[in-house]
């Protein structure tokens, strides 16, 4: 089994996986299309609850800023730089996957999955400072308890909002890590060439769209105050 | 191995790799992340400016009128949207028609509902205008019953 990265331009040792029903650039196109749908999916998932935010941040207005308030756009701000440069780098991938490079393939899927995990180890200490603050579900600060009536006349929904959509993001980011893992794997066995690289591409798609959704929510859960 | 290949001696499968995606030069992927690292700082500072003071609008619009130039970006030059066929624009740009249809009939609705936060509107006038203070004292009473 050949595992030496390849660092030249080599035709792919298998190619694209031989299905019978079409040919191969077809099935290029078709796994394309069938991956936007899903990111259409997911893009409505989001929807429902930036819905949501959107109701409640207009008919709370002051509860939102007050509460947005409590949050730091400064690391907020480093960890939009961290996935927009993760982003990046997984564009990148694909070039090099387009170009048959499949050393690139894994050094960029790599920088991007480091990326992805410092972003959750930041998400982390967030979280955890709002524990201490009484702004974390389940506990309390100075008396108020999260989510207490008197925690809803400062910040009305704001907090519960918060933590469902970073949460879910939250998730989407791990799941994108594990994806790319997977596709990492399957490039340093030199898996992917000029005429099969799909993988790279819809993966690089998921995660694009995970960097899509922070995009907005930077802006509307932490500048807000 | 001279740098210009042909495509089709290099591939096994035959496959020409022009008919798969489209291969953008570098410079362009670093030159979209630097305008999208330079407009989230503008993101930040324009939020610091304290626009919501005067007008909320503004600064939401401001605030989500950046970040959609920012999803544009991304969607255009990292994904391909670009260089992408009509369906699948169709397909990238459907939901967030819903989306619209969603946030505005909600928008619509809801000045016309009342106490979404039990406890909360007792205190307080709900914008855009219901007094729900003598609704909750109504109920109240009802309840003491």
């Amino acid at each position: 089994m050949n595992s030496h990265v390849s660092s030249e331009a080599q035709p792919g040792q298998i190619g694209p996986p031989i299905a019978h029903h079409m040919d191969p650039v077809t099935a290029y196109h078709a796994a394309k299309l069938g991956m936007w749908l899903f990111l259409a999916t997911e893009i409505l998932l989001f929807g429902g609850m930036f819905a949501a935010y959107a109701l409640y941040h207009w008919m709370y207005f002051e509860e939102f800023h007050n509460a947005s308030r409590q949050l730091n756009p400064i690391i907020g701000g480093f960890n939009t730089v961290v996935l927009l440069f993760s982003s990046f780098t997984a564009a990148l991938a694909v070039d090099a996957a387009q170009h048959g490079r499949n050393d690139k393939v894994v050094k960029n899927l790599l920088i991007t999955i480091v990326c992805a995990l410092i972003f959750l180890v930041v998400k982390y200490f967030e979280w955890s400072a709002k524990a201490e603050h009484g702004l974390f579900p389940g506990t309390s600060h100075d008396g108020i308890a999260f989510n207490s009536p008197e925690f809803i006349t400062m910040y009305a929904s704001f907090f519960g909002l918060y933590y469902c959509l970073t949460g879910l993001h939250g998730i989407h980011v791990v799941a994108g890590m594990c994806l790319l893992i997977w596709v990492m794997q399957k490039a340093r066995k030199n898996r992917f060439s000029q005429d099969y690289y799909t993988p790279v591409e819809i993966g690089a798609l998921y995660w694009h769209l995970v960097d899509l959704i922070w995009i907005y929510l930077f802006p509307l859960l932490y500048l807000v105050g | 191995m001279s740098h210009h290949t042909d495509h089709r001696a290099a591939t096994k499968s035959g496959i020409d790799p022009h008919e798969l995606g489209h291969i953008l030069p570098f410079v362009v992927y670093k030159r979209t992340f630097i305008i999208l690292v330079v407009l989230t700082i503008v993101t930040v500072v324009a939020a610091e400016l304290n626009i919501s003071k005067y007008s909320a609008a503004l600064a939401m619009a401001i605030a989500l009128g950046i970040a959609s130039v920012k999803a544009f970006l991304v969607a255009t030059n990292f994904m391909h949207l670009k260089y992408e066929n009509p369906v699948t624009w169709l397909y990238a740009g459907f939901p967030l028609v819903l989306l619209a249809i969603l946030i505005g009939l909600l928008f619509i609705d809801n000045p016309f509902r009342v106490d979404p936060l039990p406890g909360l509107e007792a205190q307080r006038v709900i914008r855009p205008g219901v007094v729900a203070q003598e609704l909750v004292a109504e109920a109240e009473a009802k309840a003491a019953h």
